[in-house]
């Protein structure tokens, strides 16, 4: 007669018998594993990405089409700096507060939800869970940013033509502005991973990434010129705005150093995300 | 085998936990017992690295929690019932943390099956009761096959049958030579599943040691007499040393500091005529309230327990 399995034992032939000793430790590529069934397996990602799917594409095209037709009427200045290729890229600035929410909650809902305590002791290698995540998101954010980016080009080049300049991706620059727009997507995505490792709140990292997207470019504005300038030129997501632009803004950095100035910040965000993570209670 | 070695823990002014040492034994099922407060989830959190002590270490097979290579097949915890993401299926959360700790899928529906939720495997944890919640945890633990399992609180929310099961399971697992620690509310519940206990209060050490050394170090032990000649006998065994009073819900005598054998040959001396005599010991309940009488922090004022 054969000794009963252990009721609470692994039972299968070849899986891994842990009290004898014979397991692999776990991997980063586990933890990368564990975090993509995690976006996946929860109904809020897929609506929040058909969100930034909606808006990207939607007002991109809306707004093609209302230039198209008023650019007969517009003033000679608007005419001068018309940028066929931002026109058509419009949308991705309601757009991108969908996919950086979503980066947001992709961490904070772990706090509210106490799941964190649980993820830390599945992964207590703290700077592996936050990188696993990073690495998973800003992906998803890259892909997914590429197609909406490439869709909302054509979409709108289709709207300008005939009624307006539209250009094609074989031009001076287009394709290097339709390709940084998910290279943007996926840097302003650790941003907002970094913050919401940081603030841990849902509302107070959507505030902050509000602030920073929005509020604080507004308030610089109402500055006395050359501090504006000074500002709009190096806050990091004004900055990283540029490489997505064919026709470039007066008192900036170039393309690519301006988006080198928000890569920039977002490896000391990172940093931040990744000190307080380890050195806080979970 | 877990080590609690001098561990300490403060938020801001307050001291959770204050210099605590004590180990818990494989094979065995150990109780955490203490009062609200007592420091009994923090000292968990600690063994599990997700609080970072002040001062002293706790070591599960003489390793930190963090240093442990793949941390699910050596330690399963269940901390909170709600530490989960409501949104998510009770079966792709434990493939979420099979699959961070490289635990094969098929382990999912094993312990899903074991814990009884296979049928509701798919739905979103958001719906689960309280003892749903437990169990789904208590599958998480044993996704791994650990050596080690801590349960903060395994019963809360749990229907009779839910407490049944617990407490089988937590005997076998020990049983089958694992360490389980359990803490409890429910002194009467570890007195019938522990048989080793660490009792804290404040935040330090009150007593270690096996269920019956607890209730004997407590030293409330009493004889039930009932006669029909009760208060002749209560004279006699008074005159002897005894201290008595009467039982509450029926006519009898308690009588204490004195065995039961002794008042035995005072009734037959005497010519009493006795219906009843029985030793009690005292409950874990009794023994429990009466060792950390000293420590409850967060007394009743009514009832009137002096704090
Ligand atoms: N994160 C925290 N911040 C501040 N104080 C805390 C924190 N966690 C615990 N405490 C305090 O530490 C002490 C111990 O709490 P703990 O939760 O460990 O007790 P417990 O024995 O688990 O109590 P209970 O039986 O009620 O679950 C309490 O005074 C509590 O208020
Ligand atoms: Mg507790």
């Amino acid at each position: 007669m054969t000794a009963p399995a252990p009721p609470f034992g692994i039972t299968g032939g070849d899986a891994p018998a842990s009290r004898t000793g014979r397991v692999r430790p776990a991997t980063f590529l586990d933890a990368v594993r564990a975090e993509t069934t995690k976006l996946r397996s929860v109904r809020s990602t897929w609506i929040t990405l058909l969100i930034a799917t909606v808006l990207s594409i939607g007002i991109s095209a809306l707004v093609s089409a209302l230039t198209a037709n008023h650019y007969a009427s517009a003033s000679p200045v608007d005419k001068a700096t018309f940028d066929p290729t931002s026109i058509s890229l419009a949308g991705f600035g309601l757009g991108q507060l969908a996919i950086a929410i979503l980066a947001i909650l992709f961490i904070t809902s772990e706090y509210s939800s106490g799941m964190i305590r649980t993820s830390l002791a599945a992964v207590p290698k703290r700077g592996r869970l936050l990188g696993a995540k990073v690495v998973v998101y800003t992906a998803v954010a890259l892909v997914l940013g590429e197609v909406l980016a490439f869709i909302s080009f054509l979409v709108g080049q289709v709207l300008l033509e005939g009624q307006a300049p539209h250009v094609t991706l074989g031009d001076h620059d287009v394709l290097r502005a339709v390709i940084a727009t998910g290279l943007y997507l996926a840097v302003l995505s650790i941003i907002s991973i970094g913050f919401g490792t940081i603030v841990r709140s849902t509302a107070g990292a959507i505030s902050l990434l509000v602030a920073v997207l929005f509020v604080l470019p507004g308030v610089a504005h109402a500055l006395p010129t050359s501090w504006e300038r000074a500002v709009t030129k190096y806050w990091p997501t004004e900055a990283g705005r540029q490489v997505t632009s064919v026709v470039p803004t007066d008192h900036v950095l170039g393309p690519w150093a301006g988006f080198a100035d928000m890569c920039v910040f977002a490896v000391i965000v990172m940093v931040v995300a990744a000190v307080v993570l380890q050195r806080r209670d979970a | 085998m877990i080590e609690v070695r001098n561990l300490t823990k403060r938020y801001g002014t307050t001291v959770a936990v204050d210099d605590l040492s004590f180990s818990v034994p494989a094979g065995r099922v150990t109780g955490f017992l203490g009062p609200n407060g007592a420091g009994k989830s923090t000292t968990m959190r600690m063994i599990l690295g997700l609080d970072a002590p002040a001062s002293g270490s706790a070591t599960i097979a003489g390793r930190t929690y963090h240093d442990l290579p793949a941390p699910l097949y050596e330690v399963g915890a269940l901390l909170d019932a709600k530490a989960m993401h409501g949104g998510r299926s009770a079966a792709n959360h434990l493939k979420v943390l099979a699959q961070s700790n490289g635990i094969p899928a098929s382990r999912v529906k094993e312990v899903l099956a074991m814990v009884g939720l296979d049928a509701v495997a798919r739905r979103r944890t958001k719906g689960f009761s309280l003892g749903m919640g437990q169990r789904l945890g208590i599958a998480g633990a044993l996704l791994g096959d650990p050596g080690v399992l801590l349960f903060d609180e395994p019963v809360n929310g749990l229907d009779p049958e839910g407490i049944l099961w617990v407490r089988n399971m937590m005997k076998s697992l020990a049983a089958e030579g694992r360490t389980v620690l359990v803490s409890s509310h429910l002194m009467n519940e570890m007195a019938v599943t522990a048989d080793y206990l660490v009792v804290i209060g404040r935040g330090k050490l009150i007593s270690e040691g096996s269920v019956s050394d607890f209730i004997e170090r407590s030293g409330h032990r009493s004889v039930l007499v009932r006669s029909p000649d009760l208060d002749r006998l209560k004279q006699l065994v008074m005159a002897a040393g005894a201290s008595v009073r009467p039982t509450p819900d029926r006519p009898g005598l308690e009588v204490a500091n004195m065995d039961s054998a002794t008042i035995g040959q005072i009734a037959a001396a005497n010519g009493v005529v006795l219906h009843e005599l029985t030793p009690r010991q005292a409950s874990l309940e009794e023994a429990f309230m009466e060792l950390t009488a000293d420590s409850v922090e967060y007394a009743a004022t009514t009832t009137g327990r002096p704090r």
